[in-house]
């Protein structure tokens, strides 16, 4: 997500739409990013892993200059983390 | 604004200076930027972005486009080519880099400028020839400019909006590392009108406009961007 102090532009034009579809109450949009990161087989989301997850969070996938980010471990149906 | 042609009259006893221009895959200026090498009297050497040899250059350019697509964000997987990598180093010991668009956005990514480029206020692509100040003629890329000089030169981006914390902001007004403005508007909302800063040692110099796009008269605005690259010849010729 674009930290709260940069103004996000795109946000701002899904705002300005929202009262074509008659939605009220929302003063404010942000929009942000999220990405699946699926280990493989056998592969544990233990702290190694998430270190290096977290490393790649912070260098390839965010800018820190501008965004801020979660790193979030999810198992899926078929047993799988991501 | 004079062209400052000198570099071709001057340094005939020494080397042409040779400067790199790399090419990402996406990259739609390289060779108009190496063109604008040429015009400025230096010899423009084509380096690709999966290499890591400089191949011995005196400078180097970060040409504009969308390097690898801009997937991700604009220059964020560039940053991580072996090309790249090289230029970091080399930019530690003094090499002068000139990143242009894409190649600022590059440049911030990598960590060799501060701030970051976002999304245009009003999300549009502009692309239109710019007034410009120079605010500093003390980098490695604008010496041959003067302080207060207003000068047209293209842009064409659709993320150039220059953000950087207030930190940060201040540090480059304090040290004099705001090396272009925008005049007459602000095309993209970019914090101070900043269109251009360049690193401490003032040898790393990023902007938004194309200085390459201005270099013959007979096509585009003028030749208000010449300066810029025989700036840095002027440097490297009175260095030897």
């Amino acid at each position: 997500m674009l930290k709260p102090e940069i103004l996000d532009p795109q946000g701002q034009a899904v705002l300005s739409a929202l009262p074509r579809l008659g939605v009220s109450g929302i003063v404010g949009v942000r929009q942000g990013k999220r990405f699946e990161l699926e280990l493989a087989d056998g592969v544990e989301p233990d702290g190694a892993v998430l270190a290096r997850v977290e490393h790649l969070a912070a260098t390839l996938l965010a800018n820190p200059v501008i965004e801020d980010y979660e790193v979030r471990v999810e198992r899926t149906a078929d047993s799988g983390a991501r | 604004m004079s062209a400052g042609m000198s570099a071709m009259d001057g340094g005939a006893a020494t080397a042409t200076p040779r400067v790199g221009v790399v090419t990402f895959p996406g990259s739609l200026d390289d060779r108009d930027a190496a063109l604008a090498v040429r015009a400025a009297g230096a010899e423009p050497v084509a380096l690709w972005h999966g290499d890591d040899d400089l191949a011995g250059v005196d400078a180097v350019v970060l040409p504009g486009g969308f390097s690898y697509g801009d997937y991700l964000r604009a220059g964020a997987i560039a940053r991580f080519s072996p090309m790249v990598a090289t230029i970091v180093a080399a930019a530690a010991d003094g090499l002068p880099v000139l990143g242009i668009c894409n190649g600022f956005q590059v440049l911030c990514e990598a960590g060799l400028l501060p701030g970051a480029l976002t999304r245009n206020v009003g999300l549009h692509f502009v692309c239109r020839d710019q007034r410009l100040r120079v605010e500093t003629a003390t980098t490695a890329w604008t010496r041959d400019y003067q302080r207060g000089d207003e000068i047209v030169i293209p842009i064409k981006h659709g993320e150039g909006r220059y953000v950087a914390s207030p930190d940060v902001l201040a540090e480059l007004a304090a040290e004099d590392r705001v090396v272009l403005r925008y005049v007459g508007g602000n095309p993209n909302g970019s914090a101070v009108d900043i269109a251009s800063v360049c690193d401490a040692r003032r040898t790393v110099v990023g902007l938004m406009p194309h200085p390459e796009h201005a270099v013959d008269g007979l096509t585009g605005a003028g030749v208000d961007g010449l300066p810029m690259f025989t700036s840095v010849l002027s440097g490297l010729l009175s260095n030897v």
